[in-house]
């Protein structure tokens, strides 16, 4: 419609049609992130008006609303994921839409950058947090398998003490153990050269590699002083 | 017509030899028309579509947006253009007029003859080089003549066919000069030796759907149409919104080209007016589209003053009340009930001066920039003409003269009628009819279904699979509309160096008839496998390029098409380069997608040829009878142990035709009819299946019957509320409209001696609960008060109203209300009538008291009995039956249609169809026409013996299903099951249940179930060719930076 009606906006969105908001993955917002994309949209029909019959836009709330957590933990403006509602009809909305989120995510600047995160750390991040997509799938089904009827219902549950507790107890050590292992993949490293690249207490590195250590994933290499994983 | 074949030369060229034969020739190629070709073609006619314009569309094409949901208006028709163009049944015949029918019913002998266009359609590509170096310029009649055109024209941007024609102004054909046409064009289409050619059908039934002709208000002087530049219709402002419009969706001036700030809307134009020239009926569509012209100005200009000077405003449609509350509620936006006259016009800055009256401030004169008179329908031009060739009669307004019984029959047997010319309607009601004309013209040629139709072949498919990409990609330049901005060569030359591309070329118009060939040609020469379209958008043009690769016998599913005009070109209009960057690079993200993409089966699934009709009132009954009668077994199923429905206790139409006896008439058909079996006191259990095959489990006589069917009909109507008000059902002399009715038809006396007799309208409805018009009270109680009146014409009536709503040809029976003397009262809905019962004179009463608008002052009116116009309200089964074939409610409770404009009588769930009041309250005449049409579009399944369902499904990689069943929750259309294997339990899809959202794909921790056509891999595909190039995770420098 924001065609038809010639509404213009900026040149620099790209569209990728998908049949419904739901079924935007995780992982294709963070695989854009890691392209190098310092904005995603995802635009899909207004609550209670779907196409289906399955209602998966409010499956796409619930997913952005995570991934706005995620990218918070990343380190990441969660402001250069948008999800809005526009109607096919609303042509002049979108137009807004997308001149509004683009000036806003060219405000944030670069990916990463603006946000003072080296941007081989991040990618590492992403990388991290991505090889998590599919726990974080089951996460999803399973124990943040919310609903409510607004967007607000969705905001205030996302900032609650009950999400903040679940979201420790479920994604935080998993992501760390994740950011840690890729890292070993690499080379052998010492607690302390972990700490500083993750920007986590050496304590709290030293907890994972030795659960880590439990399940005979890394073993301590006595000789070098550091961490290696197990082959 | 003599005077034009001179105009043509004087000659006329007999079409070569040998006579065309079809079924059913559709003349008028308007939304309705289409519809009615569509419906028969797809039910196995062939059908000969004839207008007289250049190109197929009627007035709907020329429309900017419609009502109530302001979806695009030519975005929704022109893919029924190209549906229309591509149907192997279908011979779409423009710029041709009927000029005599012989023959009878069942074998009619139609003459045609097509004006020349001087134009070889089968050379043209539409590509519009003429039009550019022709030098006439004439006013272009399809922007209403507010902008010029070339006299070689295309009549408009997605016209079917997509041709030049050259109109009257050339100046070859007047002076013998020029040619210049002739010169540019390419493929040497333009034939200044084309003459007029008759040409001979043969069909066994012929269907009118000639349209409307908006009111010319040049034929009243006092609107000054015409005569002040501002002043503007109703469809000239059309064009003016309209992004294809004359000055390209701006709205501008003609005096100064400026916008104007402060529009008035002059309602009624040319209706409700019993003056010479002006028309008595109300056209019923004008409130609606005026109220969408004031939503559309103020998008385009926020700051607007919009004022709309209007009568009644007559919101009877579905979701029309909440789109005039919309409307009213706009800042800037202003409604006045007044009439008003145009006084003049300023000789400087061209603003005209309106004077009207309020009841608070007397007459006042107000200037605006500009006027736009709401403009009435009028019955087709030349409709006398068109009466004198079909043989049929036409109404006192000059409309279709139709039964209201059957009000898609014409006076002459095998002749239909549907769409406006059956009086004014708007474009849902000239679809149903349409549907409805086309099941009746279905009941009469059954004998001959199939012998005509063909089926489109392909050639077969060729393996793929298993080759390398090889990557077409077709660049079109969309005439100007993408070439304008984007650099095509250069884009073309970039798509030469993505990998696995091995053709890059550019086309005008890829959607032409030759550019479509070409691909195909393409495909076959160069080997290729896969496709890109870079052009326009896949909702209206994917199937035909799909076609194309059909065609070459490669799966078409290995097409993509690369949006550069909607997303690109027309959206970054003034950033050339920029715009030009960003097509190279959706394309690059489509050629990345289609590299992966995979061939998909499309299946036939079989069709069970039986129908289950749900209701068996007057709705139900006919669409049975329409069905059965085309030889399909119709299962009927009604809750009540009679058959009739609300029928039953209606006795009379406002128009005073006798229900009952029309109602007996049918019930016995529908008792004698074989094919048709009957279940009173029935219910439904339980309904599964899809399109084509459904189980329904039905209670009956103790028992539970299954019955399969591969369509079904819900015809469950709706129910009168019970009033809470006014002293209903405390005091029994208040009564509902009904019941009424009802006491009118027993000759009840206490009702027709009452000395005075109250009806209040909108009783439970337009109100905060029920936020709709019940669309058939105003002409319930104008029906009842007329009757009244003729059995007693001492008593008092009295209407207590807030809109009086007799849309269309009902308004002349509230003029004639109105003439004998029944009094009409406004009131207002914070200012409802009240009522009392009390004492007077020793006599008890019921003391009606409501403000008198015009007076100011509270009147008390002593009734004898007070009928109470109670809301028509969803039938309390809908939320029941809703969940048994899932399908969606409205936010009133009425059945939600698949398309409010042009899918009115189907559901988004396929192989279901709606019908009558279930869908919103309306006429009996209307309930028939809507009936047939669920009947018409019943059999486009039912006639054919397979459905054809998507490739584009779920599947589950059963190696990685975990059998979590995270899928099966998510899945609401019940498509997916865990069934036993010898590997476990496992999840698996019913392809045929599939709708194909992907929902579930999210959910599934190992990614074993995927969508086709939009797998992970492939959108990852296309989400990684977003971005130039790849930037490798460089861990080592990570831990180097240490």
């Amino acid at each position: 419609m924001s065609g038809v009606s010639r509404q213009q906006y900026a040149t620099y969105t790209k569209l990728i049609r998908v049949m419904c908001s739901g079924t935007v993955d995780l992982a294709f917002v963070l695989r854009a992130f890691a392209k190098g994309s310092d904005g995603v949209f995802i635009g899909g029909c207004h609550l209670n008006d779907c196409h289906y019959n399955t209602h998966g836009n409010y499956h796409a709330v619930n997913m952005v609303s995570l991934c706005k957590k995620l990218m918070e933990h990343l380190g990441l403006n969660p402001e250069r994921l948008r999800l809005e509602s526009v109607s096919a009809g609303e042509g002049i909305r979108f137009a807004e839409i997308m001149n509004d989120f683009g000036k806003q995510v060219k405000e944030l600047g670069p990916l990463g950058q603006s946000e003072g995160i080296d941007k081989n750390v991040l990618k590492l991040k992403l990388k991290a947090i991505t090889q998590l997509t599919p726990y974080i799938r089951v996460v999803l089904n399973e124990r943040l398998n919310v609903r409510f009827n607004s967007i607000e219902g969705y905001n205030q549950f996302y900032s609650s003490g009950e999400f903040r507790r679940l979201f420790q107890e479920l994604i935080e050590d998993k992501f760390a153990v994740s950011q840690i292992m890729l890292l070993l993949r690499e080379k052998p490293l010492s607690t302390g050269e972990i700490s500083e690249i993750l920007g986590l207490a050496p304590t709290e590195i030293a907890r994972y590699l030795n659960g880590s250590a439990n399940y005979g994933l890394v073993r301590y290499e006595e000789n070098q002083k550091c961490f290696a994983l197990v082959d | 017509m003599e005077k034009e074949q001179e105009r043509f030369g004087g000659q006329l060229v007999k079409s070569s030899g040998d006579t065309h034969f079809g079924d059913v020739m559709v003349v008028g190629g308007g939304i309705s028309g289409i519809q009615a070709a569509l419906d028969l073609a797809t039910s196995g006619f062939r059908v000969y579509l004839v207008d007289k314009a250049p190109a197929i569309g009627g007035h709907m094409a020329q429309l900017d947006k419609t009502f109530p949901t302001n979806d695009c208006s030519m975005c929704i028709e022109s893919p029924k253009f190209i549906e229309c163009k591509r149907h192997p049944n279908i011979e779409v015949m423009t710029y041709t007029e009927v000029d005599r029918v012989k023959g009878e019913a069942g074998d009619f002998k139609v003459t045609l003859r097509k004006k020349p266009t001087y134009v070889d359609e089968s050379k043209c590509t539409g590509c519009s080089a003429c039009v550019e170096y022709c030098p006439v310029k004439y006013p272009d009649q399809f922007n209403q003549e507010i902008s010029e055109n070339k006299a070689i024209h295309i009549y408009f941007d997605q016209a079917i066919p997509l041709v030049a024609y050259v109109d009257e102004s050339c100046r070859y054909l007047k002076e013998k000069t020029c040619t210049i046409c002739q010169g540019v064009c390419k493929n040497d289409a333009i034939d200044f030796d084309q003459r007029a050619e008759e040409v001979e059908v043969n069909v066994g039934t012929i269907i009118l759907s000639p349209g409307y002709e908006p009111f010319d208000p040049e034929l009243r002087t006092e609107y000054r149409y015409g005569e002040f530049k501002n002043v503007v219709t109703s469809m000239d402002y059309e064009r003016l919104l309209s992004s294809t419009g004359p000055y390209q969706g701006e709205i501008l001036r003609a005096s100064d080209k400026k916008h104007p700030h402060k529009i008035a809307w002059i309602q009624c134009v040319g209706s409700r007016q019993v003056l010479p020239g002006g028309n008595s009926y109300c056209s019923g569509v004008c409130c609606t589209y005026a109220q969408k012209q004031v939503i559309l100005t103020k998008d385009h200009d926020s700051e607007a003053e919009c004022t709309i000077f209007h009568n009644d405003i007559r919101s009877y449609g579905k979701d029309f009340e909440r789109f005039y509350q919309r409307t009213e509620k706009l800042p800037g936006v202003q409604f006045i009930r007044s009439y008003v006259s145009i006084v003049k016009e300023d000789p400087e800055t061209k603003n005209v001066t309106i004077r009207y009256s309020t009841a608070d401030d007397g007459v006042k004169e107000e200037v605006f920039d500009m006027v736009v008179l709401s403009v009435g329908l009028n019955p087709p031009a030349n409709v006398k003409g068109l009466a004198e060739i079909f043989g049929i009669e036409l109404n006192s307004h000059d409309f279709c003269n139709v039964n209201p019984f059957n009000p898609m029959a014409t006076t002459r047997p095998g002749i239909f009628v549907s769409g406006a010319f059956q009086g004014p309607t708007d474009i849902p009601e000239s679809v149903f009819s349409a549907s409805g004309a086309g099941s009746q013209a279905g009941e009469f040629l059954d004998y001959r279904r199939g012998n005509l139709a063909q089926e489109r072949t392909y050639p077969s498919e060729k393996d793929v699979a298993a080759e390398e990409p090889k990557v077409g990609v077709i660049v079109c330049h969309c005439g100007a509309n993408i070439g304008r901005v984007v650099d095509v060569p250069s884009v073309v030359k970039y798509c030469l160096t993505l990998p696995n591309v091995i053709y890059a070329h550019e086309q005008l118009f890829a959607c032409s008839t030759n550019s479509a060939q070409e691909i195909t040609d393409i495909v076959k020469e160069k080997g290729l496998n896969r496709v890109v379209v870079a052009a326009c958008t896949p909702r209206t043009h994917e199937p035909l390029f799909r076609d194309t690769l059909r065609e070459a016998g490669i799966n078409q599913y290995y097409y993509e098409m690369a949006n550069i005009r909607e997303h690109c070109s027309w959206v970054h209009s003034k950033e050339k380069e920029e715009a030009t960057q960003k097509a190279k690079e959706i394309i690059r993200m489509s050629v990345a997608r289609v590299r992966g993409l995979e061939p998909l089966k499309e299946f036939d699934l079989p069709v069970n040829k039986t129908a289950l009709v749900v209701g068996g009132g007057l709705a139900g009954m006919t669409s049975a009878l329409s069905i059965a009668n085309q030889g399909h077994q119709v299962h009927l199923v009604e809750k009540a142990s009679e058959l009739g429905g609300m029928a039953r206790r209606i006795h009379s139409t406002l128009e005073g035709l006798d229900i009952q006896g029309f109602l007996h008439d049918v019930i016995g058909k529908v008792y004698r009819h074989p094919l048709i079996r009957i279940y009173h006191d029935a219910t439904i259990m339980d309904v599964t299946g899809y399109v084509g095959n459904f189980t329904s489990k039905v209670e009956y006589q103790g028992r539970v019957t299954e019955i399969k069917h591969g369509a079904a009909v819900i015809a469950i109507g709706s129910q009168v509320s019970q009033p809470t008000e006014y002293l209903y059902g405390e005091d029994e002399r208040v009564m509902t409209h009904l019941e009424l009715d009802e006491k009118i038809a027993q000759g009840d006396e206490g009702v027709t001696n009452s000395e005075s007799l109250v009806m209040i309208q909108c009783v439970g409805c337009r109100n905060a609960d029920r936020n709709y018009c019940s669309r058939i009270c105003c002409s319930e109680s104008i029906k009842n008060a007329i009757k009244l009146k003729e059995l007693n014409p001492q008593m008092d009536i009295y209407i207590l109203f807030r809109d009086i709503r007799t849309y269309g040809f009902k308004e002349n029976y509230y003029r004639e209300a109105a003439s004998k003397e029944i009094r009409f009262i406004r009131y207002v809905e914070d200012d409802k009538p009240q009522v009392e019962a009390v004492k007077e004179g020793g006599k008890s009463v019921l003391r009606v008291t409501v403000t008198d608008p015009i007076l100011g002052k509270k009147l008390e009116i002593d009734a004898d009995a007070i009928a109470l116009a109670a809301a028509v309200i969803p039938s309390s089964d809908s939320q029941e039956i809703s969940r048994l074939f899932k399908v969606s409610l409205s936010p009133d409770g009425f059945f939600q249609e698949a398309h409010v404009k042009l899918r009115p009588v189907d559901f988004t769930a396929e192989g279901i169809f709606l019908c009558g009041t279930a869908h919103y309250p309306k006429f009996i005449s209307e309930t028939i026409s809507q009936a047939y049409g669920a009947a018409g579009r019943v059999l486009t399944i039912l006639a054919n013996e397979t459905v054809v369902a998507s490739g584009s499904v779920c599947e589950v990689k059963e190696d990685d299903c975990l059998s979590c069943g995270a899928c099966i929750v998510a899945c609401t259309y019940g498509a997916i099951e865990f069934r036993e294997t010898p590997r476990g339990r496992k999840a698996v899809v019913n392809p045929v249940l599939c709708k194909g959202d992907g929902l579930c794909n999210t959910k599934c921790p190992t990614r074993a179930i995927s969508l086709k056509h939009y797998t992970f891999k492939q959108v990852l595909n296309q989400i990684d060719a977003a971005f130039p190039e790849e930037e490798m995770l460089q861990l080592d420098k990570v831990v180097a930076n240490v």
